[in-house]
């Protein structure tokens, strides 16, 4: 339990003092709001708009989840789908490297104007081509890049492909999935933010932020920040509390990383 | 023996350009059929269906994108493929920016890190955390201390770019063989030899992988800075002002997205090529 | 000689194709007769694990022959007949210790119902029973070689296919499993080839020392192990024992010409 605590304390430590001198430097040099609101003025805008940003907080999460949700059944589709064909596979990967290079966050408005811009569909779309090539491309890595001795060993019992792929594919793909999930949570929730910078319905985060910073009121514009952040932080650690059911096997579970 | 690997590579790279252009060029069919099936009516040809999805003004012809590129952007004003480049290059110029200053932050970031086991404890959550912030959102206020241009943008890109970096530095500088490190301290040599000999090549493989996720974010950083900014010089602006016209001119935006994202492939197989020349073959362990 | 579990005839085994040819097995005549322990043994390159999955059905032969219980290679893998251990464990992460050595009576699905009893009596015999619900991770080396060996033996293989099962071992481990490996096979009886670079283990295993030649490898000699069984630590001292350790070294110095019939295991 000490060691727990030893553990986190630094990081506590760093919280506590960046927040107060953050307060201090900004009460001290006169910042002005609109530059940077002091952490006690985001406090009270917290508080004083507590209801409405939950609700647009929740809007958002289900924009970001309806696009993982989306994207992630859709790119463990196609990966399995031509994980079978290694040939297939090997031409279409470096393609899918490719295009996940490619800015997504351009075909916001295109999607806007395919599934209505007033739909949280199109803000869900924009999330779902975002998060589909990661998961993808590290679900077909992880299918894939099989040890080649474990493959001989099924061989040797003379196991069918199906259940070479049941039994050595997927459980070996799993960790390659989770932890492209990890990364597709914060992504999600970003993704649906910028998206709704597009346009389209008012309550969400995206939209209260830019209109909060339109009339100037920095503070509830910053609160809202922290909401994006802290349901972001908490989608992140749902998929590793899951994780870590899932695949107690993984190393990820053995150590507590840093990461 | 060196010749052979580049050979080899380019080999292999020319192979994947040919499948990359087989898929392109499968995926302009798959849309022109979509459009012949659903699309709008024409004097020559009524489609069996009407989706609202394949109508001309949410997917306009191929050819009407392409042509969009040669004909002005604006009454009287240059042709829009001058428009995009100039645009692109705008961008890449902000994005490469936002790159180097990443990759160097993170890099630092990452050294400190792996030097010292109480600020890698004390920092490492936030910069984890900090990727939670949706940087749309506080871009105005770098806009703001960084009063505009392209260099403010280019700290917004910085703030994607980083955090690959210092991530995978840091398992790269802890990835040499405990025994190297042993090695080295039985020569007695300082930490700075450490670094330079052991721990930064072990980290190179690591590391590139790292700068192609980098390079893919900075561009995606650099057009959201600009979106917020109101920076119009680059595609962010050019994507917000077409999409504001996008009833009278549907191929104007996708074109400003095809530009976005040849920039965003261009760079990545730029940092790409650099790997190949820098690394020759070596990879790191894939992730897991 | 019907007996014989194991019989190769004539084998050539060339890798590559064109300019690039190399020639890394030929003809290998062998035989290998009920419940033997056979080793193979020769300088790095030899072809001698070759060998052991051109028996286990993992590789094809360029030429010849090899029939296993009477069937050809394929038939006896799509049968199930063999038992393989490699240098490396490879066990999977994610099963326990326990499903490990349940997986080959899951893909052959045979005895559905006994397959934990199985595995734990398996796992009893491998003196690893307590540990059934542990991962692989959480055991040393050794240990999980042995729970290797407990998958391979699950199914009651006609034959035990090992290749350098110890190599990766520390000398006192290895000893140790080399005790245990006699103990499980006086037990099971099942017919072992086993792959090593080791002189002196094998020896101390071994009914019979199959002496492979630099590439591209051939059978310079089978010698016959006629040690007392059964073998344990006092066997390492013996004279006898020396003495076979010196024949088989000398044999693959080369000092003896080949003698034509040599590769012949001797009806046992």
């Amino acid at each position: 339990m000490t060691k727990r605590i030893g553990r986190y304390l630094p990081a506590a430590l760093v919280f506590v003092g960046v927040l107060g001198l953050w307060e201090l430097a900004v009460r001290a040099f006169g910042i002005q709001q609109f530059l940077l609101p002091p952490p006690s003025s985001i406090a009270a805008a917290f508080v004083e708009h507590f209801d409405e940003l939950m609700t647009v907080g929740r809007n958002t999460l289900v924009e970001a989840v309806g696009g993982l949700v989306i994207g992630g059944v859709a790119a463990l589709v196609v990966a399995f789908a031509i994980a079978r064909w290694a040939s297939a596979s090997r031409a279409l990967l470096p393609f899918a490297i490719a295009a996940n290079s490619v800015p997504i966050i351009a075909f916001a408005p295109i999607m806007n104007n395919w599934f209505g811009i007033l739909n949280p569909l199109s803000k869900m779309m924009v999330v779902a081509v975002l998060v589909f090539f990661p998961i993808m491309i590290n679900t077909l890595r992880g299918l894939t890049l099989v040890d080649q001795a474990s493959l001989e060993l099924m061989r040797s019992y003379a196991a069918s492909e199906r259940a070479i792929f049941a039994k050595v594919r997927v459980p070996n793909a799993l960790p390659y999935i989770f932890t492209a999930l990890k990364v597709s949570a914060t992504l999600s929730l970003i993704g649906a933010i910028v998206a709704e910078y597009f346009g389209g319905a008012r309550s969400v985060l995206g939209q209260f932020i830019i209109t909060e910073a339109a009339f100037f009121r920095f503070a509830n514009a910053w609160a809202a920040i922290v909401v994006a952040s802290a349901v972001s932080i908490a989608f992140f650690l749902i998929i590793l509390a899951i994780e870590r059911v899932a695949i107690p096997w993984h190393a990820s579970a053995r150590i507590v990383d840093s990461s | 023996m060196l010749s052979s690997i580049y050979t080899f590579a380019v080999f292999r790279a020319a192979r994947s350009v040919l499948s990359f252009l087989v898929v392109i060029a499968a995926l302009a069919v798959l849309w022109e059929v979509v459009k012949l099936l659903g699309g709008d009516p024409s004097e020559a040809w009524t489609p069996p269906f009407q989706w609202t999805v394949a109508s001309d003004l949410n997917m306009p012809h191929l050819w009407d994108i392409a042509a969009s590129f040669v004909e002005p952007a604006q009454r009287n004003g240059p042709p829009l493929g001058i428009v995009l480049v100039n645009a692109g290059f705008f961008t890449f110029r902000e994005a490469f920016g936002g790159f180097v200053f990443g990759a160097v932050l993170g890099l630092a970031l990452a050294i400190v890190f792996v030097h010292s086991r109480m600020l890698e404890r004390a920092l490492v959550p936030y910069v984890v955390a900090s990727q939670t912030v949706p940087i749309i959102a506080i871009a105005p206020v770098v806009v703001i201390w960084l009063r505009g241009g392209w260099l403010a943008v280019a700290v917004i890109s910085a703030y994607l770019t980083f955090f690959p970096v210092t991530i995978a530095g840091l398992r790269g500088l802890r990835s040499p063989d405990p025994r190297a490190l042993e090695l080295m301290r039985s020569y007695a040599s300082s930490s700075r030899d450490v670094l330079l000999k052991v721990r930064l090549p072990a980290a190179a493989p690591y590391l590139f992988a790292a700068f192609k996720i980098a390079a893919t974010s900075s561009v995606v950083g650099a057009i959201i800075g600009e979106l917020p900014s109101g920076i119009r010089d680059g595609l962010g602006g050019a994507i917000l002002n077409f999409n504001q016209f996008y009833v009278s001119g549907p191929p104007k935006l996708w074109a400003a997205i095809i530009v976005a994202a040849i920039v965003g492939i261009g760079f990545f197989a730029l940092v790409r090529a650099a790997e190949v020349l820098f690394l020759r073959g070596r990879t790191a362990p894939s992730d897991a | 000689m019907t007996d014989s579990v194991v019989r190769v005839r004539g084998v050539d085994k060339v890798f590559g194709i064109g300019a690039d040819k190399t020639p890394a097995l030929q003809s290998i005549d062998l035989e290998i007769p009920k419940g033997a322990f056979v080793s193979l043994i020769g300088p790095s390159g030899c072809g001698k694990s070759t060998l052991l999955r051109l028996i286990g059905d993992l590789t094809q032969p360029s030429a010849g022959t090899i029939e296993v219980n009477g069937k050809t290679a394929h038939r006896a893998r799509v049968d199930r007949d063999y038992g393989m251990v490699f240098q490396a464990p490879v066990l999977f992460d994610w099963r326990t210790v326990q499903g490990n050595v349940e997986l080959p009576l899951e893909v052959s699905a045979k005895d559905r119902a006994g397959r934990a009893d199985r595995a734990r009596a398996m796992l009893a015999l491998v003196e690893l029973s307590g540990f059934e619900r542990r991962y692989p991770w959480q055991l040393s080396g050794g240990m999980q070689q042995r729970v290797a060996i407990a998958r391979a033996l699950s199914f009651e293989p006609a034959i035990l296919l090992m290749d350098e099962p110890f190599g990766a071992l520390d000398e006192m481990t290895r000893e140790r499993l080399n005790l245990e490996l006699l103990r499980i096979w006086k037990q099971t009886g099942t017919t072992t080839v086993f792959v090593t670079h080791s002189i002196p283990e094998a020896v101390f295993l071994s009914t019979h020392v199959a002496v492979m030649s630099a590439r591209p490898g051939r059978i310079l000699e089978v010698i016959p192990v006629d040690l007392p069984q059964p073998r344990n630590d006092l066997t390492r001292e013996d004279e006898r024992y020396f003495g076979f350790i010196k024949r088989v070294r000398e044999r693959l110095r080369g000092r003896d010409v080949v003698r034509p019939g040599a590769a012949e295991v001797a009806a046992s």
